[in-house]
């Protein structure tokens, strides 16, 4: 080929490349203009349905309040939902208050975690070194637990995940990290360097200092119990994760992996009074820290690929016995977090 | 062959009159600085994309982040043994860039854990096809009194990439918010471009016009002698280099800048090394690049004596990020410019990939041994105790690279 020629066709290939990829964004804004101006899922009146019992979560449909914090009466779960003025990526509430985790889109993209008032605006900012998983407060407000994923954080193998648990006190002042902990499984303290800590419930008394937690070292996890008072983390049960309490404190809800292939969960529920394992009938892997819509129904989010190709969530329904079979709960949604009161 | 004349040096006398890096390497910088742009800008925005659009927990990005970090090196070998074996290391680097600029586009349909995990795969494979190869070709291309500044540039330019992808990502998705696909279809673009660069105007080089170097050839120019107490020398290294990720951990965890800082650090470790690669390719080619690559790791010495001091602040931060990237500018081209400089040229991808292998693989046993290290002695005794093995190990290094800086008998001009 003579170099004239290579020219003209390296011409060609940037001209293909540029008008391409061109179009493509263009088209991209062209639908997300059409999106926006779209109304999205039917609105209704946020103070009508904060004073009854209802559902927090993030708004995932397409259209105005993308990533918004969201609200349902838990009588009408799919019936119109109310926007918060606030974005988060990951939310929990409880009756007062709730805790955000939200992305600083930027250059580096940076984390803060909130908690929000009754106004849904910020009263205290609390630290949080890394990309947002998980987000719990105690039933009463008073403390806040988030985990994340700390970048570079890898203690024995690169690449591998490290988490950063932190508890807090509403207003902000930290109260423990969990990497911290005196961490025993069996009896035996394990000082292990691949440690990690995350998902933690607080249990129901609300007595601010029991809790739960996954603990995890040497590729196995278990159920911890924790006391922010004795700094201890004592393990109850092997292959748990993300565990979450039920109201009435009996029972935990929780990401079990067996022998399924790696990053496929399968959810499941532990009587913490029998130690018997209940495995749910949603029988597609479930990479969430479930919430306990009741005594008898678990909540958890699914990913789905919506009709834009784009991606989404559910918020899905589940029986915590093992029975019935999986519904939607709120389409477009995640991150659920009930307020009962 | 096609080797541009001009660039070869006329005899030992010119060293000192201003020479020009070889068109080829430049196109190859070109090449890079595209593939970069393009592959940096995906990575810069996975973490987001995996967990807040497609809804991943941290394990699932933390496996693939695994994935993401350790399959390169595997095919390392196998892309050097192909180039050289074929005779052909242009069409094998052609192979691994282009498999790599089809993952952006199979980055669109995927969805989930095990699709994205397969794209991935398929990227970092084709990296580890490319690596070797290319740098023959930078090798083969330039004089052997330029090769250190030969590689300088090409890293400069390949670090340029680097920084930029990520500038690009953002203003996309600045531009058109939440919209990963533009970011994806946009890197395809810049890695077409790449690709094409590659293909229509990089000559490629045979070495050879006899018959394709056997297996037992290439394991022999590989295992010589002449490589081997290279090779342990940048294994004996490599155990002692402590990886970024501890690095800009023990600065986050003392000093506050450093911590609200943590996603940047890596981009001033970057401007360091820009501006540094090519001085240092150069001086590499004037006084040794045994040499250099021994003071590189004088600088990671005093990188874990600053990163170890308990009174750090704002200035300890910015010494070490300097220092670091002092430290990748004398060793990361320089490596390869000595090795390539070692083999017979039939034998420079193996070889540059053999040496290459051996760093990644001694660098992950530092990773585990010293993430160990780190969790019984804690970060400051833990660095101080490699600082002190890192300054035994440097004259032990110095010694095995001792004669590494003559060219190779079989040196084919």
């Amino acid at each position: 080929m003579s170099s004239r020629l290579r020219l003209v066709a390296l011409l060609a290939v940037i001209v293909v490349a540029v008008a391409g990829a061109t179009v493509y964004i263009l088209r991209a804004r062209g639908q997300q203009a059409a999106a926006k101006a779209a109304p999205g899922p039917a609105r209704t009146d946020l103070a009508s349905v904060v004073a009854q019992p209802h559902l927090v979560f993030r708004n995932t449909a397409l259209g105005q309040g993308y990533g918004k914090v969201a609200v349902v009466p838990l009588a009408a779960p799919d019936g119109p939902r109310a926007l918060t003025p606030t974005s988060c990526e990951r939310v929990y509430a409880s009756t007062r208050q709730a805790l955000c985790l939200a992305a600083n889109r930027g250059l580096k993209t940076t984390y803060t975690a909130r908690i929000l008032g009754p106004e849904w605006s910020p009263t205290a900012d609390l630290p949080l070194p890394g990309l947002p998983s998980r987000a719990r407060l105690s039933r009463d407000g008073s403390l806040a637990a988030t985990t994340t994923f700390v970048y570079g954080d890898s203690y024995s193998t690169p690449g591998q995940f490290s988490t950063r648990t932190l508890i807090t006190r509403s207003t902000g002042q930290q109260v423990a990290e969990l990497e911290q902990f005196r961490f025993a499984v069996d009896g035996r303290t394990v000082g292990a360097a691949d440690r990690n800590f995350w998902g933690v419930t607080f249990a129901a008394t609300g007595d601010g200092d029991t809790f739960y937690a996954t603990g995890a070292s040497g590729g196995k996890t278990w159920l911890v119990k924790g006391s922010v008072s004795k700094r201890t983390l004592t393990a109850l049960r092997e292959d748990v994760e993300c565990p979450s309490l039920s109201p009435d404190g009996t029972r935990i809800a929780f990401k079990k992996h067996g022998d399924l292939p790696a990053g496929r969960w399968r959810l499941a529920v532990y009587d913490l009074a029998t130690g018997e394992e209940t495995v749910l009938s949603e029988s597609r892997s479930v990479d969430d820290q479930a919430e306990w819509l009741d005594d008898n129904t678990v909540l958890y989010g699914l990913s789905r690929t919506g009709e834009s190709g784009a991606a989404t969530s559910d918020v899905w329904a589940v029986p915590a016995d093992g029975t019935g079979t999986p519904r939607v709960f709120v389409r477009d949604a995640w991150s659920p977090a009930v307020v009962r009161s | 062959m096609y080797v541009s004349l001009r660039d070869r040096p006329g005899g030992a006398g010119n060293r000192t009159t201003a020479q020009r890096v070889a068109k080829t390497v430049l196109l190859l910088g070109v090449v890079s600085l595209l593939t970069d742009v393009s592959s940096e800008m995906v990575s810069s925005v996975l973490p987001l994309y995996l967990t807040a659009q497609v809804g991943l927990g941290f394990i699932a990005y933390g496996f693939i982040d695994g994935m993401y970090q350790g399959v390169s090196a595997l095919v390392r070998i196998a892309g050097g043994y192909a180039g050289d074996r074929g005779n052909n290391p242009k069409w094998v680097a052609a192979a691994g860039y282009g498999l790599s600029a089809l993952s952006r586009l199979a980055m669109l349909p995927a969805h989930g854990l095990t699709a994205i995990t397969a794209v991935i795969t398929a990227d970092r494979l084709g990296k580890g096809l490319r690596t070797a190869p290319r740098d023959a070709l930078i090798a083969g291309a330039s004089a052997p009194g330029m090769v250190g500044r030969s590689f300088g540039v090409h890293r400069a330019l390949d670090t340029a990439g680097a920084a930029i992808g990520p500038l690009v990502a953002f203003a996309l998705l600045a531009a058109v918010p939440g919209s990963y696909g533009s970011v994806f279809t946009a890197s395809f673009a810049f890695a077409v471009v790449g690709v094409a660069v590659l293909i229509l105007f990089v000559p490629n080089q045979r070495v050879t016009t006899g018959p394709h170097p056997r297996l037992s050839h290439l394991v022999r120019a590989v295992a010589g002698p002449r490589l081997r107490r290279p090779l342990v020398a940048a294994a004996l290294l490599g155990v002692l280099t402590v990886g970024d990720g501890f690095l800009y951990l023990s600065l986050q965890k003392r000093d506050l800048l450093a911590s609200a800082l943590f996603p940047l650090l890596y981009v001033g470790t970057n401007v360091a090394y820009l501006c540094l690669a090519v001085p240092l390719g150069r001086l590499a080619d004037r006084v040794g690049r045994a040499r250099v690559l021994i003071g590189g790791h004088l600088a990671l010495i005093a990188v874990y004596l600053a990163a170890a001091t308990p009174f750090a602040g704002p200035a300890t931060t910015v010494v070490v990020l300097v220092l670091l990237g002092t430290f990748y500018a004398a060793t990361d081209g320089v490596l390869a410019a000595m090795v390539s400089q070692l083999v017979p040229a039939e034998a420079r991808g193996s070889g540059i990939a053999a040496a290459q292998t051996v760093v990644a693989v001694a660098r992950f046993a530092s990773s585990v041994a010293f993430g160990g290290l780190w969790a019984v002695a804690g970060p400051q005794q833990a660095l101080l105790l490699m600082a002190v093995l890192l300054a035994v190990a440097v004259p032990v290094a110095a010694w095995l690279l001792h004669g590494a800086d003559e060219p190779a008998s079989g040196e084919v001009a």
